[in-house]
């Protein structure tokens, strides 16, 4: 329960390196503004992609059949993985019936939420990330922080030095540029050499059976293009119904992740290259379950353009690695304590409500109203601090009853205005730790009202 | 048109001025105003802490409190929102669907129940307006920065009102400050973390005042503030648009 708390206050001890952090994604926010407000109709889009989302979601077992007699037309080998486990051993089957033991990856979230590398190299088999972000924090043995820019945690200084031990750049270089060619030499290799590409997905089209990858860096292609297999991995809540609807989301997604008008490559891939083999291998892992939660299933028109972690501002000031979840911020605090309740149980507390995220967000997710009924049901199911359970009830008790509440309200005032110093401010005190009480007033409103209104 | 007046309970007990000044600017505007007695609290402590089901009593204590009324009049759009938004699991009597329309924030009854155009109000300092949550975002106060959207700010509107008072130009024009309730006392570190990087950005604005529709939120600022020693103060919106010219 208070695990973020903890983590957060880690984070936050080194406050220049919480502005900078602060600093980063604030900066990728007002970019956003500027990209959405340069729209005119950006409300409507944003709608309208509510709209779509929320008419596939109650039609999804006819759009992913659909989706999957079109890929087999095509000539596409089609998957179902009923979860984690299963997502990752049918990727190792096919991986073994190529006998490719090389792979590179592009940017996958549900790749990561199943833990695939982690399994892969457990059967000896290498999995190099190739986006940069991603390359960066799988050299420095780390989650990712976030959904889009997986290594924003990190300052360049960082990732200097964490090249220059692993990649033999100069020790002390810093100059993004430098780094980042460094990089790409680095990864051109594992391009030549790969037996196998996988790719996460962003949109699935069910009337075409083609999958759509946006990245900025062309690596989704360079893998796709130069090894023999490809493999897609997606979550089933990807499906668009048309190819028409695509440019809706597409208009959204790049804007809200970066204030870009579009994502650099989107790239289509509907059928394999000559002599490749192309593979498409669609996860539930806990989606239908979530689809099953009346309150909650609307969390899953994510396009996952992590706005709403850019613009929390609990986030930008506690880091990705507090969540201690696979997608953190906002949309992760309402979508993993449907996966784990107990263990995720602070996470939708890790809020100040402010609908931030749920103004940001280009597909119109209630976050900060999914994250007040978590809060009911996280209660409800007895995983609030007792403390905490018992102070609401009696808080219940007090502030239903005017006598206990003016008594409550008197003594409140006293004790503020009359006990010493030490007395209050102490390690019970959350509030005071670096903040004054309100000066308690002689009389409250009511007893004002009494004295000078009542008769009139 | 019967009016009555909630003081939400923080506000009773620790800031009865703004109380106060809610009740005589109403007046001076030819309003007659009940205090109904016994009022408590909206429940919102309760159930933003996921303890609803405790809150229930208390929002029972409320509609009985203030049924039969026209209009429900509260310096605060968070409260007004929680009665709005969240007394939805409570039975939806007519009295309960009533107050669940007619509790409104003091902003939106200025503006759109009296109209009001222009106050007989001076107050001469260069303001900070802090946008809370709420009242922003909940009420649809204000457009919010996140939006694409041309609406009107009912506290910009109201504040401009008043003769003197010179509103800052703010870097981030609706960031959160961090209080969120029980929020304040949970994760205290980025709780008073933001209320900070708030505070900055009204210091480098140059303001002199910082004023809100919610005093919860200023509350929490007063907080810091104090603890700096800083000379910025903080003032409830209905106390600056109460001044007398």
């Amino acid at each position: 329960m208070k695990e973020h708390a903890t983590k957060a206050a880690a984070f936050i001890k080194d406050e220049a390196r919480t502005d900078w952090h602060d600093e980063s994604l604030w900066f990728v926010r007002s970019k956003r503004d500027k990209a959405a407000h340069d729209i005119p109709e950006w409300e409507q889009l944003r709608e309208l992609a509510s709209q779509i989302k929320d008419h596939t979601l109650s039609h999804l077992d006819e759009y992913l059949e659909a989706f999957e007699a079109k890929a087999k037309e095509n000539g596409v080998t089609v998957h179902w993985a009923a979860d984690a486990a299963e997502h990752n051993r049918i990727v190792h089957s096919i991986l073994q019936e190529h006998n490719a033991r090389r792979i590179v990856k592009s940017k996958s979230m549900l790749t990561e939420e199943c833990g695939l590398n982690e399994y892969l190299e457990e059967q000896d088999i290498e999995v190099i990330d190739t986006d940069l972000g991603e390359r960066i924090i799988q050299l420095k043995e780390e989650p990712p922080s976030h959904i889009v820019m997986p290594a924003i945690h990190l300052k360049k200084e960082e990732v200097g030095e964490l090249f220059h031990q692993k990649l033999q750049t100069k020790k002390g270089a810093t100059d993004p540029q430098y780094l980042t060619e460094a990089a790409r030499q680095h990864l051109r290799q594992s391009f030549l050499q790969a037996d196998a590409a996988i790719t996460g997905v962003n949109f699935a089209i069910a009337e075409t059976g083609g999958v759509v990858v946006c990245t900025n860096e062309g690596n989704a292609d360079m893998g796709t293009h130069l090894a023999p297999l490809q493999i897609h991995c997606m979550g089933i809540e990807k499906i668009l119904p048309k190819a028409e609807h695509l440019g809706v989301f597409t208009r959204l997604l790049a804007r809200s992740a970066t204030g870009q008008p579009s994502t650099i490559f989107t790239s289509h891939h509907h059928k394999a290259k000559e002599g490749g083999a192309m593979h498409i291998v669609i996860v539930d892992n806990g989606r239908t379950t979530q689809l099953g939660r009346p309150d909650f299933r609307n969390s899953l028109k994510c396009i996952r353009c992590g706005a709403c972690m850019n613009t929390c501002p609990i986030y930008r000031r506690s880091g990705g690695h507090s969540y201690d979840s696979t997608v953190p911020g906002p949309i992760g605090s309402i979508l993993t304590p449907g996966i784990d309740l107990k263990k995720y149980s602070g996470l939708p507390f890790a809020s100040t409500l402010c609908g931030s995220c749920s103004d940001v967000c280009p597909v119109k997710i209630d976050i900060h109203e999914q994250l007040y009924k978590w809060r009911q049901i996280i209660a409800e199911e007895g995983h609030l601090p007792a403390a905490k359970k018992q102070s609401m009830i009696m808080a219940g008790k007090v502030l239903s009853r005017p006598g206990w509440y003016k008594a409550a309200g008197k003594s409140a005032r006293w004790v503020t205005r009359w006990l010493p110093r030490p007395l209050i401010y102490n390690s019970l005190n959350t509030w005071g730790k670096a903040r004054e009480l309100p000066k308690a007033p002689k009389e409250s409103f009511q007893e004002w009202y009494r004295k000078n209104r009542s008769a009139s | 048109m019967k009016i009555a007046l909630f003081i939400p309970c923080y506000i009773d007990q620790f800031y009865p001025q703004v109380g106060i000044a809610t009740l005589e600017l109403l007046e001076s505007l030819g309003c007659t105003v009940h205090f109904p007695e016994g009022q408590t609290c909206c429940g919102q402590p309760m159930a933003n802490t996921g303890c609803e089901q405790d809150a229930i009593p208390t929002y029972e204590h409320y509609v009985e409190t203030f049924s039969g009324y026209d209009y429900v009049v509260t310096p605060s759009g968070s409260c007004a929102y929680h009665v709005r938004k969240h007394y939805d699991i409570i039975e939806q009597t007519d009295a309960v669907q009533h107050l669940r329309k007619r509790t409104l924030d003091l902003s939106e009854f200025l503006l759109d129940v009296l109209k009001v155009e222009q106050l007989n109000a001076r107050f001469p300092a260069k303001v900070g307006l802090h946008q809370s949550c709420h009242g922003l975002r909940g009420l649809r106060l204000g457009p919010g920065s996140e939006r694409n959207l041309n609406a009107p700010s009912a506290l910009h509107t109201l504040l401009s009102m008043v003769e003197g008072v010179e509103i800052a130009e703010l870097e981030r024009a609706d960031e959160c400050c961090g209080f969120g309730g029980t929020f304040a006392i949970n994760e205290p570190d980025i709780s008073a973390k933001m209320g900070k990087d708030r505070i900055a950005d009204h210091a480098r604005a140059g303001v002199e005042v910082i004023t809100a529709g919610d005093m919860s939120c200023l509350m929490h600022l007063e907080g810091i503030l104090r603890r700096q020693g800083s000379p910025i103060q903080v003032k409830h919106i209905a106390e600056i648009l109460n001044t007398k010219a």
